[in-house]
Order: C-alpha cells, then structure tokens, then sequence
C-alpha cells in the first residue's frame, strides 16, 4: 500500500488512543480532586492535581504560554478544547478525522462514519456544554467513541496491511502514554515508595491504575494492598493486562514480523529486542535500575523503533 | 450555420421556460405522471422529514465539498433537491448519440491539432486561433497517445429549451467533477424512497465506477498487459476532494498525491510500504500547469517533477490528456459543429447556443447595445465566476462589465439568455419550478460509454440561471427512464 496511506491511517488510530488517554487522565485527575484532602504537603512542586496532566503529556511550557497560574478550568480548557493545542483532545480528534478523511477508500464505510460523527459531535461542544452535562460524562463520551471506533475495526475492516498500520498506531501510543503514566506518577506524586499503606496511598495508587482502566484487574490479580513494586509488574512486564508495556510490545512485535521482508528487517528486530527485555524481564532487575531510568531507556526505544517504522514505511526515500 | 457572422437576434427568450413536468396547459407530461401520481400523494410533512433525513445523512457522510475563499478547510453541503429530475428514454437517445459524436470529433480535433493539423491547413479553424491559444500545449505537438484518445472523461453541460430540444454550453475536457453527486444522490434517493424505484424502471448510474476503470486501464501504454491506476488529486484542500477519494475508493484505486510519486528512468513509481511500485495510467484531477513542476509551473508543490518525461516516452498515459483545454475554451467552441462535419462527416445532432465573439468589431457592438439580453462571459473563466447575466444583472453591474469589456474584449464571449428549462423543486415555499442543467459524463477508450443520468444542477433561487454549487446551486437525482 502506499507510504502516505499507512501514515495516514497509523496517526488516524494514533490520535484516536492519545484522546483517550488523555480523557482518562484528566478524569482522574478530576475524581482526585473532588477528595476532600490534599495529597502533599503545601509548597511541594506537585501538590496541585491539576499540574499532573501537564506533566505527564510535556505539556507544562505550553500551558504557561497561554495561562499565569494552575486552575481546574483553565487546564481542562487546555487540554480538552483548545484548538491551539496539538495534543488536546479536540485537536486529537480533529486529526484523527482529518487523517481517515484522505484515507476513505481504506478504511470501512462503517469506521468512517463512526469517526466523522465523533469528531461532527466534538466540535459542537463549548465548555458550558461539557460542564453542565458534567465532565465525567464527557470524559465517558470520548472514552466510548474510541471503543467504538477501535470496536468498529476490530468488527468490519479486512485484515490487510491497513489493518496492520492501524493497529501498530494504537499500540506505539499506548505503550508511550503508559509509560510516561507510571513515570509521573510514581515521580511527581510518590516520593517515598516505602510510604505505603494509608488512605491517601490507595487513592493515589487506585487512581494511576484507574487512568490506565487497570483498576479491577489489579484486585483480580493480587488480592491484595496496592504496592508500588506489583504496579510495575503489572503495568511493565504482565502481558495479559491490555495497557501494559509487555502487551503492546507484544502486539507490536507481531505486526512488525509480519510486515518484515528481506528490505524490511530493522523495524522487526528491534520491535523483538525490546519485547524481549519485557518479556523476560523481572521487576527487581527494574528497581535495581531504577523505574525512572528504566523508563526512560523504553521511551528512548520506542521512539527510535518510530524512526525505524518511518523510513521503512511511512516516509521511505527511494531518490 | 456560421452564428458568427452576424449579429443575431436572441431567440430563446421565451417566457415563461419550458417546464419539464408540466405542459403549458398544466397538464402533465406521460414520463412524469407516474412520480407526479406519487407526489400529489405526499403530505408536505413527510417531504420536509426527508429532506431533512437526507441533510444528516450527507453530513454523517462528510460528502462535502470546500469552497475558495472561505476560512481554509470549511466544508459545506451541496444543498439537495429531493424531487428527481426525470428524462423520458426517446429524449436520452437523442443526448447520447449527440454526446457520443460530440466528444469523438473533439477527441479527433485534439489528435488532430496536436498531429498533422489538417483542419488548420484546410482553413476551417483559423490556425493562429489554435496555436496561439494559451491552453494549446506545444509540449504535446507530435506526442503520440494510446488509442488517440486525449478526453478520457468529458462532462459536458447541457440545457434543455424544450421538449428534447438540448443545446451545449461547454464541452468540459480538462478535469470535469460532479459524478459522485450523481452516484450519491442516487445512493440516497434509493435509500429515502425506495418504493419510487419499484414503479418504474430507472436506469441504473451505480456501474459508473466499473466502466471509469475499465476506461482507464484500456487507455494503458502498449505492453502493460495488468496496468496499475492511480488517481492523482491536488488534496484535501481542493473543493472536490471528496470526489476524488470516493473515486478512487469505488475503484479500488490508489489515491495519490505528488509528493506519493517519483519518477526514475522516465518510469513514474509509487512510494509503497513494499517498496516502489510502478504506475500505469494516472487519472489526474490537477490542472495541466501543475501536473510537473519540471515542464510547467516550476512553483508547483502538487506535481511529480519528471513527469512529462515519462509521458512523452510513452511510459505513462495521463487521463485526461495534457492539452485538451485547447479543444473545451470558450473561444473554440463555436467552432465544435464544424469540427463533428470536418471529422466524421455528419450533421450535428446536439446544438451549440450562438456565440457572438467580442474580438469581432461588430459582434463586440452588438453585444455592448444588448447586454440587458445576454449572458456574458469569461473566455478562460469557470465555475459561473466572472460572469454576467444580462437580464438578473443591476445597472452598475452591466457598467462595470462594460469597461472590462472594452478594455479587453477578446477576453470575453456572449451568449443569449437561454430560457433553461425547470423541474419542479422542494423549495422553502413549497413545491415549485427552478431553472436546471445537465453534466452527463462521457468516458472515451476502447470505446465511448455514457452512464444514462448525469448531474442535474438546480438554481434555487427563483428565477435564478446560475446553477454553479459555488453561487448557491442545488442537485437533483436523474432518472432517465428506461424503454
């Protein structure tokens, strides 16, 4: 297929995950915030909900751009709605559409549709809108349109290489958006990792595995209080916990050997070297790192596995 | 009959318009009565619920289309008449065989003017006038193509003045738009009223796709046995964007832009994920001017630079051909009738509307002392811009147009204001007439085939003659009845 095709329909999938995650980071940011305690101590550089979502998406520098201090509105104004911000969720759905728009011919009738409504509905939204209908509904509205839509491939699309593009774009933003979670969580919020066990603890931890929908699965799993070390297990190196790095890599390692021939070989080992180090991996090895560092090593990779999948596909230079 | 020469008295003013439903004496034409039974049947509500039905569907569609001028990126919806436009198959026989013959003496005029130039040597068409024309490209002068075939796609305007009585108003050679319309429209006609297709036989447009395709890897160059087809679209800022994914989409083609391209040893490629492919026959819908940055416009971002390299050596077939708006200008249309008797040695069955020239001394006075009569327009221009309808004009207008006129009259061409028909029309205040055209489509390979229907595009302002979707126009499904 062609190059621009498999770039346009990578991205369409792409921005249709990053307003997702971006919806259920700010819902739980919103949850948390309605608690009737604070989470750290007064002055400390975090303290303040709102300042989490900046945070994890780089976003912080922007925001200040256009706004002097932190408040609710201004940063759900920000990250919802504001045209000007290329990772809002209004813009993320604005490119997804845009994207599947120039890609008609390769998507099915039925996923066109669903993503021309979803972004038909985004833009007759204003913020009194999404406030009187209440934010969390909102946030469930987005939520659901990305179910939709992926439920929607899933159910009606050929299993051709467009599929395979389209499948690789939600997984590359998946893996990225849980990482950068768990690093900004575990960083921002938790300084002391041994300070487990209180109230505040369960919210704050609850909350991080809520913004990854990983809540229920966590209890199922261990049976037991949330601690910092089975967050990692669970969010890094358990493959059968969707938005784990493990099962991303999983998905994107089987793509990529799929897609790979005899000129097309790179992406494919390392998509393999870096499942491998999460599906061999243990999470002492991690600590012993350091999940911080850990981190950003796998971000490194995924970005230069991007490069890869750039020049051997999307964006390939044949002069 | 050479309208040239002299000034001519403007013989279809009549008023009021024929009526295609209705005969003057109110009664009811036969291939109308069985829609208009329905019709009268009908509780206005039910119309406005599916009008309003067909309005969402075009949205949730996202069939749109962008118009210059405005914010970058606004898209708006092609307002749609839900009453049909019905032709009687005795009036389609008459417009198919007068299409066909039509666009196979302009295909032979192009071969023609771009081969040997034997209707120049003859004196029929002055030969300055062809050469010196700016759509006339030297570029193309001895470059052979497949079959001879330079219009591949031909959309040529139609107005009717009467019963069966059509004339021409454009031959559309270069990169005619409008047919999704025609297949959407009749997509959502048969999914908002069904039971009209059960009471009578309406030929079907929906293969429109299949024979387009046909066409195109017919046109391939000699020794490509699975010619591979593209279609090459400026983007999605160009107003028929959708057009051209929803084409290539039913053709199972790759859409592409420039940049999709590359060419090397005179052979045009693909970027794929697999590596680059080759590429056979590229339906183009970008203007000539920008198709190579290397040949034509050097500033072109839209093109594949190398191109017409590929082209001249026959390693390439663009449909529609470089060069054919020497053939569809203004200022060559009057001489098309000549052209069907040069050519194939018959009488032409479609008419032409009479042309005063404004380069002609007396022509350009006449028109001067008439243009409250007449439709004037641009020699290059399209899309009903830079045109003035005498009768709907003010008197500031006709001013204005006046001095741009005499400042450059061989810019400009005249016609009389045709009485263009009307079809009944779902308006604001109800059911009533409005002034109509018809874009049927002509495909030229192997061999010539006409879709029965067309674009049917409505004026919906009263009174109104402009029909462009760009000045407020409106389409209508066609129905051409089935014998």
């Amino acid at each position: 297929m062609l190059s621009h095709t498999a770039n346009d329909l990578l991205w369409m999938s792409r921005q249709v995950e990053r307003a997702e995650n971006t919806a259920r980071m700010l819902d739980v940011t919103y949850r948390m915030s309605l608690l009737p305690y604070r989470v750290m101590e007064p002055g400390e550089k975090w303290a303040e909900p709102w300042a989490v979502p900046l945070v994890i998406t780089g976003l912080a520098t922007e925001y200040y751009k256009r706004n002097s201090e932190i408040s609710p509105e201004k940063v759900l104004r920000f990250m919802v709605l504001d045209a000007t911000n290329p990772f809002s969720i209004y813009t993320s759905l604005q490119s997804a559409r845009e994207n599947a728009r120039g890609q008609r011919g390769a998507l099915t009738s039925e996923m066109w549709e669903s993503l021309n409504q979803t972004w038909l509905e985004m833009r007759a939204m204003d913020f009194a809108g999404i406030n009187s209908r209440g934010v969390s509904n909102f946030f469930d509205w987005v939520k659901n349109r990305s179910h939709l839509f992926r439920g929607v491939t899933f159910g009606t699309m050929l299993r051709d290489e467009a599929y395979s593009f389209i499948r690789m774009g939600t997984f590359i933003e998946r893996a990225d958006n849980t990482a950068r979670i768990l690093d900004v969580k575990y960083h921002t919020l938790l300084p002391s990792l041994t300070d487990v066990g209180g109230a505040v603890d369960y919210y704050q931890w609850g909350s991080l595995l809520r913004s990854v929908g990983a809540f229920e699965s966590y209890r199922k799993i261990y049976r037991d209080v949330i601690t910092p070390s089975r967050i990692a297990e669970l969010l890094i190196l358990r493959d059968d916990v969707p938005r784990s790095l493990h099962a991303s890599m999983n998905e994107l390692y089987e793509i990529l050997q799929m897609l790979s021939d005899s000129d097309r070989r790179e992406p494919e080992r390392l998509a393999g070297e870096i499942h491998a180090q999460l599906h061999y991996g243990r999470v002492e090895q991690i600590f012993k790192i350091g999940l911080h560092e850990y981190l950003l090593g796998f971000l490194a990779k995924i970005e230069a596995l991007n490069a890869e999948i750039n020049s051997h596909y999307l964006t390939p230079d044949y002069s | 009959m050479d309208y040239s020469k002299k000034p001519l008295q403007a013989p279809h003013m009549a008023t009021p318009a024929h009526d295609e439903m209705r005969a003057p004496d109110s009664s009811v034409f036969v291939h109308y009565q069985s829609y208009a039974a329905w019709l009268d049947s009908m509780p206005p509500e039910h119309l406005v619920q599916k009008r309003n039905e067909a309005e969402t569907m075009f949205h949730r569609l996202g069939i749109t289309f962008a118009v210059y001028g405005e914010e970058a990126g606004a898209e708006r919806l092609i307002p749609f008449d839900i009453i049909p436009r019905i032709i009687p198959a005795d009036h389609w026989q008459i417009l198919e065989k007068g299409l066909a013959q039509r666009v196979r003496a302009l295909n032979l005029f192009l071969a023609d003017v771009y081969g040997e130039q034997r209707i120049l040597t003859a004196g029929v068409i002055p030969r300055e006038k062809v050469l010196a024309n700016a759509q006339y490209r030297k570029e193309m002068q001895g470059v052979s193509v497949p079959g001879g075939t330079y219009a591949h796609i031909s959309g040529v305007d139609i107005v009717c003045t009467g019963p069966g009585e059509f004339y021409v108003l454009e031959d559309n050679l270069r990169v005619p738009s409008g047919v999704s319309y025609m297949l959407e429209n009749r997509k959502m006609m048969m999914r908002l009223f069904p039971e009209l297709f059960a009471r009578q036989s309406v030929a079907p447009v929906e293969h429109y796709p299949d024979v387009l395709l046909e066409t195109l890897r017919g046109v391939a160059p000699i020794g490509v046995d699975d010619p591979t087809v593209a279609l090459l679209t400026p983007g999605s800022y160009n107003s028929a964007y959708f057009e051209h994914t929803f084409l290539a989409q039913q053709m199972g083609i790759e859409l592409v832009e420039g940049q999709d391209l590359f060419v090397r040893d005179d052979t045009v490629y693909m970027r794929t994920t697999r590596g680059p492919k080759r590429v056979d026959v590229i339906y183009r819908r970008i203007d000539d001017d920008f198709l190579d940055p290397e040949a034509f416009r050097p500033d072109s971002i839209l093109g594949v630079p190398g191109l017409m390299r590929a082209y001249k050596a026959g390693r390439i077939t663009l449909a529609n051909a470089v060069g054919t708006g020497v053939a569809d200008d203004k200022s060559m249309y009057i001489h098309v009738p000549e052209m069907v008797r040069f050519y194939l040695d018959e009488e032409p069955i479609l008419k032409n509307v009479p042309t005063w020239q404004l380069s002609r001394k007396e022509d350009l006075q006449y028109v001067l002392e008439h243009l409250h009569q007449l439709v004037v327009k641009e020699v290059h221009g399209s899309g009903g811009y830079g045109m003035l309808v005498g009768p709907a004009s003010t008197m500031t207008q006709r001013a204005e147009f006046r001095e741009r006129i005499i400042a450059k009259p061989e810019k400009y061409i005249a016609q009389p204001t045709l009485a263009l028909s009307t079809c009944p029309t779902f308006v604001e205040a109800g059911i009533a007439p409005r002034h109509v055209d018809l874009r049927p489509f002509v495909l030229s390979g192997k061999q010539i085939r006409i879709v029965p229907g067309g674009l049917t595009r409505v004026a919906l302002k009263e009174g109104s003659l402009v029909v462009n979707s760009s000045q407020g126009g409106g389409t209508k499904d066609t129905w051409v009845l089935e014998a």
